[in-house]
């Protein structure tokens, strides 16, 4: 019979053939299974009399057979990642030997773990709360610098201090117009509406700063989803190798999508693009040409802000107006690729088609000029010039949005109740609901299938 | 020796609201019922305020009529004065409560008792219940006389062991000079039934002729009378009403009270009881609320035929010297002449924690129990229990499944599953702010809610179901009209808004939408609205509320459903705590105390965590998933 609770193990590291490989071990059994398979090299030294947060090196043995040297830490319980006996085998072979080691430790009594499992009993524990669980969510799947310091954050309960602290003063308001319809005669509510208004204000303006760092949570945690327009000679291919040749740019390969777009991801100053060459855009009767345009058109819409790329050596022709046309409203920045010559560009016309935030950038790929100006442009666009992860933290999850969403909501029909002046017994329901809905992102209201939800996205060994 | 030995299907043990409203509910669904009083004189007795209803107390009341008790019935018969309070705020919290003529009440809750068939009424103290192999079988009266039966329902009130007390008074009895009930206590604990002791107080009756009402302020009953009952209309029982008077205390009479606190039993120690935090008594008031330099007093009339009158706002257990200088201190009673003593009074009740949410007891199968015994204030509160109480024993009897409001259908529903399922140190007492979903809880809709319910367990009979159906369609059918019904912005219809104070329209609008703005209802939108037929009173008033408020009641009703959702997260009858990994020790204390049918139930429970919640979900989805 599966039991829930019994000593679990899993391969915590990405399987591969380069460095170390861990395997975690978790659960009453842990301490007994490790003492059955590990040999210290110092003799003086007995495997199951390992002592707590202390490194040992030694041999995995599989009765007489050596499989592999390696580091055993063992983290007795309740100082551990799950609050139970943990034990992690740091390994030094490839994938098999790495798998040889969780067999063995299986064999001895554990259990493979699913995914998620580890950082699910850390919540059954009572180790972390929820929204710490999913930072560390968000910690293995973080793409870049600045995303790995907004989960440290976040799993510090930075998030869970300020909704907590939110929730405590909605209840109490709550609480004071209860006790004031039940004992009247005691507690009078004559202008509390007005006091209640400021603070519902209040409330307001702080949940909403956690949802516009949403947007910003989402840019650094997965990327911006940057797309790239323009004639078919404008010059993108080398703006992107000119971005991708940059000393400081890390590239990463990314499976494309579609076979007309391109992806390429890109992290330059912490900041993480996720580039789209799109095949263009113009009309066509050929029918394949009309399926990679169909295709541009939606990356075009899904994309976070395009950019928008013109030879600044000849006049703009009508291809580059229809094009503007199509990202008329977007958020975009327009690269002029200077050619060699230096021939005068006229952008009155250009200037027609963007909105006043929309910077223009002169650049020449071939020299790699204009790339700094680009990147401190798109930080103004993306980040409003806040982008600051030492302090602020970032909503990054989507459960989150939607919970804050709600009480927003719900903090805004309060308001309109005490604008329309309602009775005040018709505020606490609003206020309720609010209060409700931040309780999901701490877990301090519970939904019925909310848990399982949560772990099941989380991958094996965490 | 000989004895007495008699046959029923349901045994009530104690003769006040809560017992009178099971014994009632028992013989009107076909059981041969028998009620036990200590003594004929106590029956449906109001030993402390003279009302019945008030806020959120007037919704049990409606409650309880709209399922077919008699409470609403017998104070429409009895009340000398009727009030909606709270009408300055919303609905949810508009309350009705009704001046009671104490002595009429009692006589016609007996009469009607009397001449009820299957119910006998019988003077007598029990002594014991007879328990066998955890089941119920009858009770032994203290003559020795053995009463057997299916089920028993205990509704003993206040007068388990029963001391009265003012200073250094004390009177072994229970109200009102009666006789207590001393011996059941023991067989209870023999039964493994866990005892509290708890305590409440009343203030003093003066004499009428001693005051003088030309110093407070008078206070009038409403010129349109709403009755309690859903049966009755305004024209069946309006009279002539009887006032009540506004007073207060002073700075003086805070000093006398303050200067013999140690001599009030309550502070000596003499009293164990525990007393209620929100029906607090003048001593308690005056150090709790210690920068108050006032509080209001109600000289509320007994009766129409007594000159007894009630100092409501200022119970007290202190002695009778100090009596007689406190309220004479208060403006209008410098004179006055005490008729009875106010006093505290002790009494044995259980920790209701023991029973299911059916009202049975967990340990003791058929046996039931309801009112100021299961640790609650109130008369009306134990008429709800006493209700539900009769109605689950008679259910049983017959082979039914028991009755279970639960908290989105009535507020009886909250009352009982907050005893059931929380802590309680102190006698209950219902109050609007424990009702989460009190905007659909209102009392002008108990009918829409519950008496179908009624129907269904045989408390109403078809005619009065047949007219909820009518009321219910006419309801629908005019709120789906006034959606339907398009005006133009003519000038008849901009010079109606103008006159009650509403912006013109600037195009057409529906009815419905008209309604709904504040300064405007159905009855205002008459003249612009000629198709309209004729429509009952009560039916106009759903429309309204249910136009104007639609909003909130949407909101509320999504509320209800993610309630919904945790309460049919069935707990297993069979899961055990102590196997739940991960349960703090606390909540599998309380759980195993509480037993919870539901998650839900099971989240309510003080002491018991969110994430312990987290943690039960997560094992019953195993628990399901292995069974599988």
């Amino acid at each position: 019979m599966i039991n829930e609770f019994d000593t679990i193990a899993a391969i915590a590291t990405a399987v591969s053939n380069a460095g170390i490989g861990i395997i975690r071990i978790s659960g009453d059994d842990s301490l007994r299974i490790i003492s059955e398979i590990f040999e210290p090299y110092n003799k003086n030294i007995r495997a199951d009399e390992l002592e707590s947060h202390r490194v040992y090196y030694g041999n995995i043995k599989d009765g007489e057979e050596i499989i592999d040297e390696c580091i055993v830490i063992v983290m007795k319980g309740p100082h551990s990642y799950t609050k139970e006996d943990v034990v992690e085998i740091d390994c030094h072979g490839g994938v098999s030997v790495v798998y040889r080691v969780l067999n063995l430790v299986i064999s001895r009594g554990a259990r493979p773990a699913d995914p998620g499992e580890f950082t699910k009993r850390a919540f059954l524990n009572g180790r972390i709360d929820l929204s710490q669980a999913e930072a560390v969510m968000e910690l293995i799947d973080s793409k870049n610098e600045l995303a790995r310091r907004n989960s440290v954050a976040q799993l510090k309960g930075n998030l869970s201090e300020k909704i907590k602290k939110i929730r405590e003063e909605v209840l109490y308001q709550i609480a004071y117009i209860e006790s004031a319809l039940d004992d009247p005669e005691h507690i009078s509510l004559d202008g509390y509406p007005q006091h209640l208004s400021g603070l519902v204000d209040k409330w307001i303006d702080i949940t909403q700063k956690m949802l516009s760092s949403y947007d910003d949570g989402r840019y650094i945690s997965e990327g911006i989803r940057t797309c790239i327009v323009g004639k078919p000679n404008a010059g993108k291919s080398s703006f992107l190798n000119a971005l991708l040749g940059e000393e400081r740019a890390i590239v990463t390969e990314v499976a494309g999508t579609t076979r007309d777009t391109l992806e390429e991801s890109v992290t330059i100053d912490g900041i993480t693009l996720n580039m789209i060459d799109t095949a263009g855009i113009h009309d066509t009767e050929d029918r394949v040409e009309k399926i990679g345009v169909e295709k541009a058109r939606k990356e075009i819409e899904n994309a976070d802000i395009i950019l928008f790329l013109a030879d600044s050596s000849i006049p703009l022709e009508k291809e580059d107006f229809d094009i503007l046309e199509e990202i008329k409203d977007r958020k975009k920045i327009v690269l002029l690729n200077k050619s060699d010559t230096d021939a005068e560009f006229d952008d009155t016309p250009l200037r027609e088609y963007l909105n006043e935030e929309d910077p223009i950038i002169s650049i020449s790929a071939k020299y790699n000029e204009g790339i700094d100006d680009f990147i401190i442009e798109l930080k103004n666009l993306m980040f409003h010039g806040r982008i600051d992860t030492n302090n602020e933290m970032y909503i990054t999850n989507a459960r989150h949005k939607k919970a804050l969403d709600d009480a927003v909501e719900s903090f805004q029909c309060a308001k309109t109740s005490i604008e329309d002046g309602m009775p005040e017994d018709f505020f606490t329901i609003d206020l309720m609901n609010s209060y409700e809905k931040l309780g999901l992102i701490v877990g301090e209201s519970v939904e019925e299938d909310l848990i399982n939800e949560i772990f099941s996205r989380f991958c094996t060994g965490k | 020796m000989k004895t007495v030995e008699e046959y029923y299907d349901i045994i009530v043990v104690g003769a006040g609201h809560a017992g009178c409203e099971a014994a009632l509910a028992a013989a009107r669904l076909g059981c041969e019922t028998i009620i036990f009083t200590v003594s004929m004189n106590s029956v449906a007795l109001m030993p402390c305020n003279p009302n019945i209803g008030g806020s959120s107390k007037g919704h049990l009341v409606r409650e309880i009529d709209a399922l077919g008790g008699e409470m609403g019935k017998n104070i429409d018969k009895t009340y000398i004065q009727s009030k909606m309070l709270n009408k300055s705020k919303g609905p949810a919290v508009h309350s009705l409560r009704a001046q009671a003529d104490k002595d009429a009440y009692s006589m016609m809750m007996r009469y009607t008792m009397q001449n009820t068939d299957h119910l006998t009424l019988r003077q007598a103290e029990v002594t014991e219940l007879i328990v066998e192999e955890g089941e119920i079988r009858g009770v032994k009266t203290f003559s020795g006389a053995i009463y057997h039966a299916k089920t028993v329902v205990l509704a003993t009130g206040t007068y388990l062991k029963a001391r009265c007390l003012y200073g250094e008074v004390v009177n072994y009895t229970g109200p009102n000079g009666l006789q207590a009930a001393n011996y059941l206590s023991k067989s209870l604990e023999d039964n493994g039934i866990e005892l509290y002791r708890f305590k409440t107080g009343t203030p003093a009756r003066i004499d009428k002729r001693s005051v003088d009402f030309s110093v407070m302020e008078e206070q009038f009953g409403d010129e349109k009378i709403v009755p309690f009952s859903f049966t009755n209309k305004e024209e069946d029982i309006k009279r002539e009403q009887i006032s009540c008077w506004l007073t207060y205390t002073n700075e003086e009479t805070h000093k006398i009270i303050r200067d013999n606190l140690d001599r009030s039993p309550l502070y000596s120690g003499m009293i164990e009881g525990t007393g209620p935090r929100y029906c607090p008594s003048i001593e308690d008031k005056v150090v709790r609320f210690a920068d108050k330099n006032r509080h209001q007093l109600f000289i509320e009339p007994e009766g129409e035929y007594t000159n007894e009158m009630y100092v409501g706002g200022m119970s007290s257990s202190l002695p009778e010297d100090v009596q007689y200088a406190m309220y004479r201190t208060v403006k209008g009673l410098e004179n006055v002449k005490i008729i009875r003593n106010a006093y505290a009074i002790e009494y044995d009740c259980i920790n209701p924690n023991q029973l299911k949410l059916s009202l049975e007891f967990k340990k003791i199968s058929g046996l039931f129990s309801g009112g100021q015994f299961n640790g609650s204030s109130g008369y009306e509160e134990a008429a709800a229990q006493g209700l539900i109480a009769g109605i689950n024993a008679a259910m049983k009897c017959q082979g039914r499944e028991p009755l279970i409001l639960d908290r989105s259908q009535a507020y009886i529903g909250v009352l009982i599953d907050d005893l059931v399922t929380k802590e309680n140190h102190e006698p209950y007492r219902m109050m609007t702010s424990r009702a989460e979903y009190r905007l659909l809880l209102r009392q002008d809709n108990a009918d829409m809610r519950l008496t179908e319910i009624g129907y269904e367990i045989g408390l109403i009979d078809k005619d009065r179901y047949d007219a909820l159906c009518v009321k219910r369609e006419q309801i629908e059918k005019e709120i789906q009209r006034l959606k339907d019904t398009n005006i133009g912005a003519n000038k008849k219809v901009q010079e109606l808004l103008s006159a009650n104070g509403s912006t013109p329209l600037k195009s057409a609008s529906s009815l419905a939408e008209l309604v709904k703005r504040p300064e405007l209802n159905y009855e205002i939108l008459e003249p612009i609205d000629p198709e309209r037929k004729p429509l009952d009173e009560a039916v106009i008033e759903q429309v309204n509320i249910n136009l104007k408020y639609e909003g909130y009641i949407s909101r509320q009703m999504k509320q209800v459903e993610q309630f919904k959702k945790m309460e049919n997260k069935l707990i297993p009858d069979n899961i055990v705590y102590e196997e739940v990994h991960n349960l703090r020790k606390e909540a599998i204390q309380k759980l195993n105390d509480v037993h919870p049918h539901s998650i839900g139930q099971a989240s309510r429970i003080s002491g018991v965590s969110p994430s312990d919640i987290s943690v039960l979900l997560i094992y019953i989805e195993q628990m399901r998933y292995r069974n599988k």
